[in-house]
């Protein structure tokens, strides 16, 4: 009994039960879903195939993101719902600079370190506006965000002036490789992205007081501050490096395509991201947090979209299979459902002992 | 029932679990008075005033009206249509209607409104109560003094036969008080019974007629202001008499010895925009002293302003004689003072965080944010301070909220000595905490003193403050009214002092 408790409270239970599900669902269905094949692609190399690397190829820019909404949620208690917008921002700004202004280049115009670099400056400059707004003015961040979630989208085709530059493999094969495959190794290059993502933060995370002021902040502004924290730093800092995780998956989402589609690109990945903190068990209010519950969370959620996408679910009624997940979710955390389940064990484990004494 | 009262309430009892908040109290409200409901924190005041307002239900006692039997509140519309009306220390209208509309809101009998009516309807009232606004302006545009009167203008034109004011000068300058007082009195012309609660002592002896004292859930007594000097009614709010009591004499003083000459903390012209006046301060090694005074007097909020914790907007500090810069907390951290501050909940404990994190929080603050602690090296500090300080928790890992509050302050007190500060300040450490913990507490704090520790200690307890200070600043009113130390050490002189006033006759 109390060992069950004890797994059930903890905050990676919720994240690894669904993860279960939806592996027993989909070995029950069809466990072909869980084969990988080694397989020619169109370049003439030899990559595995499979719904499992999917999941984990396309999973990475939600998974990068989750890390800096998972920041964002801690240090401010609320959301960045700007977050597909800035990334066709970035992804805008990585072509302009490889492209200068000609759509169909013949050759790069920079090197695309320096595109990426630029990209991750304007993207922590993006990130530092919302910031601001939360920190200084006192914004709900959703309300903050908002305001990027509008106009993002504009300002990328702007940056590009609503051209769609395209980067052909004749002026680069390189910037494939990001969103697709390094001729010779057989995994996607996102996932070695997320990995490196993932291992920094947590360099970051145990080699700097990151997660114990942003914690702190979220928890009680009041006594950080009279800790001698500076929470409105704190949250700007919060965002900013949500900013730098958002110029990443830009990369990698115009790596995929080779261009971009201002409207289309990293439509609806907030949702996901944001799906991904709640999936973890972080509270969407701030405070405390768990980043491995939440990129676990991220990949869940790819789990789920692969799975739908495999029973033929066409991409309009997606969200509508995950808005049935998210109520569960909210449902299931609200702490009135918590407290409920908590007396109905109580009193099962009473009957039962006086069962057992009668 | 007496014909001039317009209220009597007999024999009023209130608990919650755990605590009896009213045993018993009788209260008498007169027409045309103003009566000042007094006492410390905790007394029962804000009970009592729910419980005529309809938030609470009383356990028993009966509460009568001029013109009816027995009445029985339960809610506050039944409280509204009996015509007591409640003006509270924070504006509860809405800022973004107009004053019209402030006014009449929720009192329409139908769907519809005849807005022409009602705006001069409005501006009638405002007329004949002096209040400088029109229906028409929009209530944010008001000045807060303005805003109270509104709430004030819209409970008089509910026919209330009972207003009752709860802390409304607060927020408010001098200004502006006079000109609340000038309605209050006009109120008062009319025939209106008005309560008055506030802090301020000088207020009650400006307008107030009678004075009832509560403490601790009890009546104290009812007094015309004529009998009760300023001196008996801070006795009576204390519940010390002044003459029973022999001079507890501090042995703080052994304490306070010769290298006592230093200066390790010096503050000219102090001032701070959460409302109190300039202050002039220091405070000596190895010195234990305090701020003294009724509650909301200013004692928090002048420590406060020495630690940065309020936006300091006027002064010059010094260190050992050398002047420094406080903005914020970091930069009094910086140098060597460490603050616990009064509202632990609010201000204190990081909730969610374990024990291990609290203590650890302002020292690693001081560190920086490259260079966090190990694990270990955490621990280390958490397991010395739990044991050193006899903290009762589970384990360091337990989050602090689910402490009892004297364990909860214990953290907090661990927080602070961590830093190993030169000037520690301890505002109402020990607020809310058991017994025992209370004693610790100030057995710490003379002992740190003797290791050459700067303390400034505050407290509401009186006693508290004697046994453990060797010099207490006396405030009144948000000012620094007076500095005791030595012979003047005594229940009688704080008292007087904290009364001032007519105290000197």
């Amino acid at each position: 009994m109390n060992t069950l408790k004890k797994i059930t409270s903890n905050q990676m239970f919720i994240p690894l039960a669904a993860l279960l599900l939806l592996i027993i669902f989909n070995l029950i269905m069809d466990p072909g879903f869980f084969k990988i094949n080694l397989v020619q692609n169109s370049a003439g190399n030899y990559v595995f195939s499979g719904y499992l690397i999917t999941i984990l190829d396309m999973g990475s820019e939600l998974a990068i993101l989750a890390i800096g909404m998972t920041l964002v949620t801690a240090a401010s208690g609320g959301q960045d719902i700007s977050v597909g917008a800035v990334i066709a921002i970035g992804g805008s700004v990585i072509l302009r600079v490889l492209c200068g202004t000609d759509p169909r280049p013949e050759v790069l115009k920079a090197p695309i370190i320096v595109a990426f670099l630029i990209s991750c400056v304007v993207c922590m400059i993006f990130g530092a506006f919302n910031g601001a707004l939360v920190a200084f003015f006192r914004i709900q961040p959703m309300v903050a965000t908002l305001i990027m979630y509008t106009a993002g989208r504009s300002i990328a085709a702007w940056i590009n002036n609503n051209t769609l530059p395209v980067i052909s493999p004749a002026a680069s094969e390189t910037f494939a490789y990001f969103g697709g495959f390094i001729p010779g190794i057989p995994i996607p290059t996102p996932v070695f992205i997320a990995i490196i993502c993932v291992i920094i933060t947590m360099l970051i995370l145990k080699f700097t007081n990151l997660g114990l002021y942003t914690q702190s902040v979220g928890i009680n502004e009041n006594s950080s501050r009279l800790n001698g924290l500076n929470p409105e730093f704190i949250k700007l800092m919060a965002f900013v490096l949500l900013g730098l995780c958002v110029a990443v998956a830009g990369l990698i989402k115009v790596s995929r395509i080779s261009t971009i589609n201002y409207s289309v690109i990293a439509k609806d990945i907030e949702m996901d991201a944001i799906l991904a903190v709640a999936l973890g068990g972080n509270a969407l209010s701030g405070g405390k947090f768990n980043m491995i519950a939440s990129i676990l969370g991220a990949y869940v959620i790819q789990f789920l979209t692969t799975t739908l996408y495999k029973f033929k679910v066409s991409a309009d009624a997606l969200p509508a299979y995950k808005a049935v997940v998210v109520i569960f979710l909210v449902v299931m955390s609200a702490p009135i459902v918590r407290d409920y389940l908590e007396q109905l064990r109580k009193k099962m484990a009473a009957s039962r002992k006086e069962a057992a004494e009668s | 029932m007496d014909k001039n009262s317009v209220l009597e309430m007999r024999d009023i009892q209130k608990s919650f679990p755990g605590v009896r908040a009213l045993m018993g109290v009788d209260f008498t409200l007169k027409e045309g008075e103003i009566h000042a409901l007094m006492g410390e924190n905790g007394a029962g005041k804000s009970t009592l005033i729910k419980v005529l307002t309809g938030v609470y239900t009383k356990d028993d006692g009966h509460i009568f009206l001029k013109g009816s039997e027995e009445v029985n509140i339960h809610s506050p519309q039944d409280a509204q249509r009996l015509g007591i009306s409640t003006v509270y220390q924070e504006i509860t209208l809405c800022p973004n209607l107009s004053v019209a509309e402030n006014m009449y809101i929720g009192r329409g009998d139908g769907s519809t409104v005849n807005w022409k009516d009602m705006n001069q309807k409005a501006d009638k009232i405002l007329q004949s109560l002096d209040i400088p606004t029109t229906a028409a302006a929009q209530l944010s545009s008001c000045s807060i003094a303005v805003q109270q009167m509104v709430a004030i203008a819209r409970a008089v034109d509910m026919e209330c036969k009972v207003l009752i004011l709860d802390e409304p000068t607060s927020s408010l300058d001098d200004q502006e008080v006079a000109k609340l007082f000038k309605l209050m009195r006009d109120l008062k012309a009319k025939g209106v019974g008005i309560i008055f609660v506030t802090h301020f002592l000088d207020q009650v002896y400006e307008v107030c007629d009678r004075i009832t004292v509560l403490r601790d859930g009890r009546l104290v007594g009812e007094y015309e202001i004529a009998d009760l000097p300023r001196v008996k009614l801070v006795s009576k709010m204390l519940g010390k008499e002044m003459d029973d009591l022999s001079d507890i004499k501090g042995e703080a003083k052994e304490y306070s010895k010769d290298d006592a000459s230093e200066k390790v903390f010096e503050a000219k012209g102090l001032q701070s925009n959460a409302g109190i006046s300039p202050f002039d301060f220091y405070i000596n090694k190895g010195e234990v002293n305090g701020f003294t005074g009724l509650l909301g007097s200013g004692r928090s909020e002048c420590v406060r302003a020495i630690f940065g914790a309020d936006k300091v907007i006027g002064g010059s500090v010094s260190k050992s004689g050398k002047p420094i810069n406080i903005s914020k907390p970091i930069d009094a951290m910086k140098n060597g003072i460490a603050y616990l501050p009064e509202d632990r909940k609010l201000d204190g404990i990081v909730g969610d965080l374990s024990v291990r994190d609290n203590i650890i929080l302002a020292l690693q603050v001081l560190k920086g944010f490259f260079k966090p602690f190990t694990k270990a090296e955490a621990n280390k500090f958490a397991d010395e301070y739990i044991k050193l300080l006899g903290i009762k928790t589970a384990s360091a890992d337990t989050p602090i909220k689910s402490l009892s509050g004297g364990n909860q302050q214990k953290c907090i007190l661990a927080r602070w000595l961590l830093t190993k500060p030169e000037y520690l300040i301890l505002d109402e450490p020990t607020r809310g905490i058991d017994v025992g913990t209370k004693v610790d507490i100030q057995k710490l704090v003379l002992k740190l003193a003797s290791e050459g520790m700067s303390i400034t200690f505050i407290s509401s307890e009186t006693d508290e403050m004697l046994r453990t200070c060797s010099r207490l600043i006396v405030m009144r009113d948000r000012k620094v009214v007076g500095e005791l130390k030595g012979d003047e050490l005594t229940q009688n002189m704080i008292m007087s002092t904290i009364a001032g006033g007519e105290s000197k006759e």
